[in-house]
């Protein structure tokens, strides 16, 4: 900026004046709760002065850090993670997302059916859905399937919310139940497995090793840091995707300009029916995506596949500051917010404390989100 | 037709049902020239205004802008064609800044054969938006600010830079300083003072007989939805103005109007 004084009397663009992102303050408090972690970790006398993220005597990773569990809290959270990027689209424009858990589970039957073997260990595969046509497909079938399942179901969505104008938590709630039911009709309740080696590939293969063409399948990058690590990758890449896409696009602007005033939005020749019936197909592609994964991951998919994965993804949203009222929330905050989610449930797990109490307190740290969501809201509203 | 009529109306009619809203309402607004409405609640202010900007359509009657006939289907056609309006409630996103309530809806892009996910210009929208604010001296700290964290004057005050920053061709403001302070009130007139320097035509609805006066060239009265004045701003008072709204006068050439 060479010029920012313009002459008008402080009519200018100046980069100073920009206010203290709300993201700086999710990465504080990402930083104290690894903090307060680390610290019982070293004081608790069971827990005999372990640490949470650094090894500093096997150096197993060739560095001082715990470097399997920053991997695990990553991996753990990035499925889910990836959810978590729609509906943070979603939640921006005022509405709300309760049925990306069941489209995941609904996905994953029908896309896991397209990407099955004929022969497991010489005998005909004994899960089969579909005749040996649907066997040994190209990979880009049950993918294509797969990001369609999760385009159609969150099209339904946006349409329901957009033209019958009916609240979003009531059109997503009945796809929530419908979409639990078509995962359960599809196989009548069992399970589908035996996919080809390339689809168990996506979640399980090295996709750094894959992308540069082996020439450093030796590197300690390769072989350490992203071993094991596609859906992290996976969430990493959407996640500065659609960061770019909210922050620098048509379609991220038009989707906070409905958040944040509606009418405004309408007045000033938004399409807004048609964007809403965007964002939510874009939420149900990035379910179906997770979808994938998670049946790429485990070789296998279940109809209770994703169960209250939307609420998982809703309080990463929440916990990342955006707001529920729309119009604030940001891609950034959203990782941060996995992040935070990750290292508390890795956090609990390291602390040896027993799942009932994980799932107790995660239910508190909901609630406490919002509750300071509404805090910052009104300090907002009485500062102006 | 000549050519510095701005905007011409010629037996402008809407009944709501039974109801008759405006009643064969004939209107001129000249070039660079500031007009106000005035009249009682329910006179047929907002209605004569929701004609002319597309928002409703008229029961019968033409209008002209520019000397070309025209027939807005909704409120963004009239702004396509240059009608800007700031209305009373303002149509800005709180959580938007500056340059991006500006271009709501029409974002300068690049990169279009990208649909909807077309990479939004922020370079050139703030610099429009910079020039746009100059143009009618609005003074706003930081641009970068969001609607939500300026005053209700600063707020009213980029509503109507918005129609600046586009050139439109006539601006019409509903009430604009009806829920201002004093100070608020005094930085939007300035900003009406200043569009008049810049010769852009402007139709202003207020109930603020100061105002009107201060500001306008010609002031226009509805009375039960009819016009049934025509001041020169120079030729009247307020007392006058307030006969023709309660109806204790009507002036000559609208006599059996109402």
């Amino acid at each position: 900026m060479a010029d920012t004084s313009h002459g008008t009397g402080g009519l200018a663009f100046d980069k100073s004046k920009r206010a203290w992102p709300n993201e700086f303050n999710v990465f504080i408090a990402l930083i104290l709760i690894v903090l307060i972690f680390e610290a019982l970790g070293q004081l608790l006398p069971y827990m005999k002065g372990q640490s949470m993220l650094f090894d500093f005597n096997t150096g197993r990773d060739g560095t001082i850090l715990n470097m399997a569990r920053i991997k695990i809290i990553i991996l753990q959270v990035s499925i889910i993670g990836i959810i978590a990027l729609g509906v943070t689209q979603v939640i921006i424009t005022g509405g709300i997302d309760l049925s990306s858990g069941s489209i995941v589970g609904a996905t994953a039957m029908i896309s896991m059916s397209f990407a099955q073997t004929e022969l497991v260990n010489g005998n005909p595969n004994p899960k089969a859905i579909f005749g040996p046509w649907a066997m040994d497909l190209p990979i880009l079938v049950p993918i294509a399937v797969g990001l369609g399942c999760g385009l159609i179901a969150g099209s339904i969505n946006g349409m329901l919310i957009a033209y019958t104008r009916i609240p979003p938590f009531i059109a997503t709630l009945g796809m929530m139940v419908s979409a639990r039911g078509v995962a359960k009709w599809w196989s009548r309740g069992n399970p589908i497995s035996f996919p080809t080696d390339e689809y168990a590939a996506i979640s399980n293969g090295n996709l750094v090793d894959g992308l540069t063409f082996g020439v450093f399948s030796e590197s300690w990058v390769v072989t350490q840091v992203f071993d094991g690590q596609n859906p992290a990758i996976y969430f990493l890449l959407l996640a500065v995707l659609f960061h770019f896409i909210m922050k620098y696009t048509v379609y991220g602007k038009h989707t906070y300009a409905i958040g944040s005033n509606e009418d405004a939005a309408r007045m000033s020749g938004i399409n807004v029916a048609w964007q809403k019936v965007m964002v939510y197909a874009v939420a149900g592609m990035l379910a179906g995506f997770a979808a994938i994964l998670l049946t790429s991951r485990n070789v296998t998919a279940q109809a209770g596949m994703g169960f209250v994965y939307e609420l998982d993804a809703i309080a990463m949203a929440v916990i990342g500051g955006v707001s529920l009222a729309g119009g604030r929330g940001s891609i950034i905050g959203t990782v941060l917010g996995a992040m935070i989610f990750g290292v508390i449930i890795s956090g609990f797990t390291y602390l040896k404390l027993d799942a009932f109490y994980q799932e107790m307190v995660k239910g508190g740290i909901i609630v406490a989100a919002v509750v300071l969501d509404q805090w910052r809201q009104r300090r907002a509203a009485l500062k102006s | 037709m000549s050519d510095d009529i701005v905007l011409r109306t010629e037996d402008l009619t809407k009944h709501y049902g039974g109801v008759h809203a405006l009643e064969g309402a004939d209107f001129e607004l000249k070039h660079g020239e500031h007009v106000a409405i005035m009249g009682d609640n329910g006179a047929g202010k907002s209605t004569f205004v929701r004609q002319i900007t597309g928002v409703e359509q008229r029961t019968r009657g033409r209008i002209w802008l520019y000397g070309d006939e025209v027939n807005f289907a909704g409120p963004l056609d009239a702004r396509e064609a240059g009608v800007e309006t700031v209305f009373q409630t303002l149509a800005l996103a709180d959580d938007l800044d500056v340059p991006d309530n500006l271009f709501l809806g029409r974002e300068m892009t690049k990169w279009n054969w990208l649909g909807p996910f077309r990479v939004l210009d922020y370079k050139g929208m703030r610099d429009a938006t910079v020039a746009g604010l100059e143009r009618t001296a609005v003074k706003i700290p930081n641009i970068r600010n969001t609607i939500r964290n300026m005053s209700g004057g600063q707020r009213q005050c980029v509503a109507i830079a918005r129609t600046a920053t586009f050139h439109s061709r006539l601006t019409i403001m509903d009430e604009p300083t009806a829920a201002l302070g004093v100070q608020e009130t005094a930085q939007v007139e300035n900003i009406v003072r200043q569009l008049k320097e810049a010769g852009e035509p402007l139709i202003l609805i207020s109930h603020n007989m100061r105002q009107v006066m201060d500001l306008v060239d010609r002031i226009i009265v509805f009375r039960r939805g009819r016009i049934v004045a025509n001041l020169d701003r120079d030729e009247t008072d307020g007392q006058d103005v307030v006969a023709y709204i309660t109806g204790a006068k009507t002036g000559a050439e609208y006599e059996g109007a109402a």
